[in-house]
């Protein structure tokens, strides 16, 4: 059984941790290196890009919401972990995928809440437009004290479901295929697992600088030659698509791209 | 062909690739699944399937059934509805005899099970082998089906001394996680789309099997299609059909189920069940036996709609059955319905019989609904709920489990 950890364990040390340390241990979810310092580019090779696949695997923590307030609290709290997955991760669970809201917080507030106006301001949240899951999590936390103070009877409502936040354990593994140029990716996309895709264009935002996905990470790697297909790719919103629709628009995207002439 | 090559066809080679790459670290490993019944009800269903696979990647896997009298399965099953929520305090004598039936049965399996890599404990029924097992070295877990959301505190209390020392628990849903102090892994069950109750069926199957139990095909079938147990509430599911038959007056209901070895109360649920039906020829009331996968099979598609009126429900594979024949479901807003019935999307959430009735009136006058309902349930369960992707991540939690409680694994 050969394994290699890649990242040392948070959890263990957040429970029963004060919210200090809740947030100290958290910022190790992502990455213990503050994403400015990190490196450009998360191939060694430039050339070589290597098709991982992932699986992930969920995991109670214990921590429900019946009220706002509470779920505020928890959101103060709960490891990041836990705001990955309901934001991300859970793309890779069984779940519906005409989604109304692209992440459970808003989900809920919508739905268990029935506050329409935090529902979608909490809706509009991206997280790749935080530096790192804390500030996402500021940001929610200031969202719902705002509206609190706007609505104050929503400190009392019931939910009339309850709220349980989840995290979820990623194992990566390499499959063994690698590209060697970036015309590849057109005729490797239709046969990545869904997981894989997850991999290499969603889990990558917290994982690269600039929140990009890997393809786009690596075509760095070739100066500005592929400059106008990485801006195509940055248009491709993960949301709200399934993740095998996500898989076919890359595909079209990349066949069309390497297809036509370029200067 | 092998078993993974046939799931590939129904599944996708590359969700078989991937199960092939997850297991390789696990290559030889010794796994171990306890229930208590090798036939009838979900568990053994998913054990039938998902043994061999395991096997086949390359796992050494092996499925024991423990053993037991009538007081051990009356106890058994007292803690499984106490589990979902009935009050009823467990006497002295049975717990007693539950931890006897547990000594006995660790004496016979302790070597295999002391000696596994990994042993998964399904239920209550075996949960106390572990307290048997001192010298045990690889890692044990302790898989809870049941909706165990609200549990008889009592009960809980009582079983949670046995469940504690295990080294991680698996249950179907958040909302059934109970305060144990280990990890507590989310896995949906899963349905085998190649098992008898699941493959396609020829039409003239279907048209035999409508004959033989006297039911027409040219007029509505709603069907609920599960054990005889008053948590499914199948004469909730009757009282429904009366109150639609006032405006559908051809409306047929078909109640079919087979026991489970380990339900004593099944005949005593069938009786009050009959009572409800009689007088009514439209009502068809079926006891299968437990192997008659086929004919349930072949019921399944012969209605138009799908019922599971459950009150409490681990998570309903009777649902994610029909759903994957392409049929609507209305089903009991509980548990693991919630999960695979989307309101408007794949059937109705229902809280009464008179909810159930105003859904089958509004589908049954809307068939392209039906149609439409019916696509996209079975393309949600080949996405979700079949059995490769619970082997997926039971894979998963082994390497998981293998790497301690780390959000990023890599493996090499």
């Amino acid at each position: 059984m050969n394994t290699q950890i890649e990242k040392p364990d948070t959890r263990t040390r957040l429970q029963g941790g004060s919210p200090d340390t809740a947030t100290e241990a958290a910022r190790d979810v992502t990455d213990p290196t503050p994403r400015a310092q990190r490196k450009e580019s998360a191939y060694g090779d430039k050339k070589i890009f290597s098709i991982k696949d992932c699986a992930l695997v969920a995991l109670a923590t214990g921590k429900k919401a019946r009220m706002l307030q509470e779920f505020r609290s928890h959101m103060a709290e709960i490891d990041a972990a836990s705001i990955y997955h309901h934001f991300w991760g859970g793309l890779l669970l069984p779940r519906f995928e005409e989604r109304e809201y692209n992440n459970d917080f808003a989900a809920w507030i919508r739905h268990g809440i029935h506050d329409a106006v935090l529902a979608e301001r909490v809706a509009a949240l991206a997280p790749t437009g935080f530096p790192d899951l804390e500030a996402l999590r500021r940001e929610i936390i200031e969202l719902i004290d705002t509206r609190m103070d706007e609505m104050e009877y929503l400190m009392w409502a019931r939910a009339t479901g309850q709220f349980e936040f989840i995290c979820s354990q990623i194992v990566v593994f390499d499959t063994g295929r690698r590209l060697g140029k970036p015309a590849e990716l057109a005729t490797s996309m239709p046969n990545l697992t869904t997981s894989s895709i997850f991999y290499h264009f969603i889990d990558a935002r917290r994982r690269t600088s600039d929140y990009r996905d890997d393809f786009s990470d690596w075509l760095t790697g070739f100066g500005n030659e592929f400059g106008s297909l990485q801006e195509q790719l940055a248009c491709i919103d993960p949301y709200f698509s399934s993740l095998s629709e996500l898989r076919e628009e890359l595909a079209l995207l990349f066949t069309a791209y390497f297809k036509a002439p370029r200067s | 062909m092998s078993m993974l090559d046939d799931y590939a066809q129904v599944a996708g080679g590359d969700v078989v690739a991937q199960l092939r790459q997850l297991a390789s670290p696990l290559a030889g490993a010794r796994v171990v699944h306890v229930n208590s019944t090798r036939i009838g009800g979900g568990v053994a269903e998913i054990l039938t399937k998902l043994v061999p696979l395991m096997q086949e990647l390359g796992i050494n896997t092996s499925w024991e059934v423990i053993t037991g009298e009538s007081e051990f399965f009356e106890c058994t099953k007292g803690m499984h509805n106490t589990l979902q929520g009935n009050r009823i305090p467990l006497g002295e004598r049975l717990l007693r005899v539950y931890e006897e039936t547990n000594a006995r049965n660790a004496e016979i399996l302790r070597p295999a099970l002391e000696d596994a890599d990994f042993v998964f404990i399904h239920d209550p029924q075996p949960a106390a082998l572990l307290h048997h097992c001192p010298e045990r070295k690889g890692k044990w877990v302790w898989r809870c089906h049941i909706d165990a959301s609200h549990p008889y505190r009592p009960v809980w209390k009582y079983l949670h001394e046995f469940v504690a020392p295990y080294d991680a628990s698996i249950f179907s849903l958040a909302a059934f996680a109970q305060e144990l102090p280990h990890p507590q892994y989310l896995i949906p069950p899963s349905i085998d789309p190649l098992s008898d109750k699941n493959v396609e069926l020829d039409s003239n199957v279907i048209q035999d099997t409508a004959g033989k139990y006297r039911i027409d095909p040219q007029r509505p079938v709603v069907a609920q299609i599960s054990r005889f147990d008053r948590f499914k509430d199948p004469v909730g599911v009757i009282h429904a059909y009366q109150l639609a038959k006032q405006f559908v007056p051809a409306l047929q209901l078909l109640l079919a189920g087979g026991g489970a070895a380990d339900d004593p109360e099944g005949e005593a649920v069938l009786s009050e069940v009959q009572a409800s039906a009689r007088g009514d020829p439209d009502i068809h009331v079926l006891l299968l036996p437990p192997d008659a996968h086929r004919e349930i099979n072949a019921l399944q598609r012969i209605a138009e709609i799908v019922l599971q009126k459950s009150i409490r429900e681990g998570f309903g594979l009777t649902v994610t059955e029909a759903m994957w024949k392409g049929k609507p479901v209305i089903g009991g807003d509980v548990g693991g319905i919630r999960l695979q019935v989307i309101n408007h999307h794949t059937g109705f959430l229902v809280n009464t019989p008179e909810g159930a009735a105003l859904r089958i009136r509004y589908l049954l006058h809307q068939p392209e609904k039906i149609d439409e309902m019916g696509r996209k349930a079975r393309i949600f369960v080949r996405d979700n709920f079949l059995i490769t992707r619970h082997l997926r991540e039971y894979l998963t939690l082994m390497v998981a489990l293998l790497n301690g409680a780390r959000d990023r694994i890599e493996l090499t």
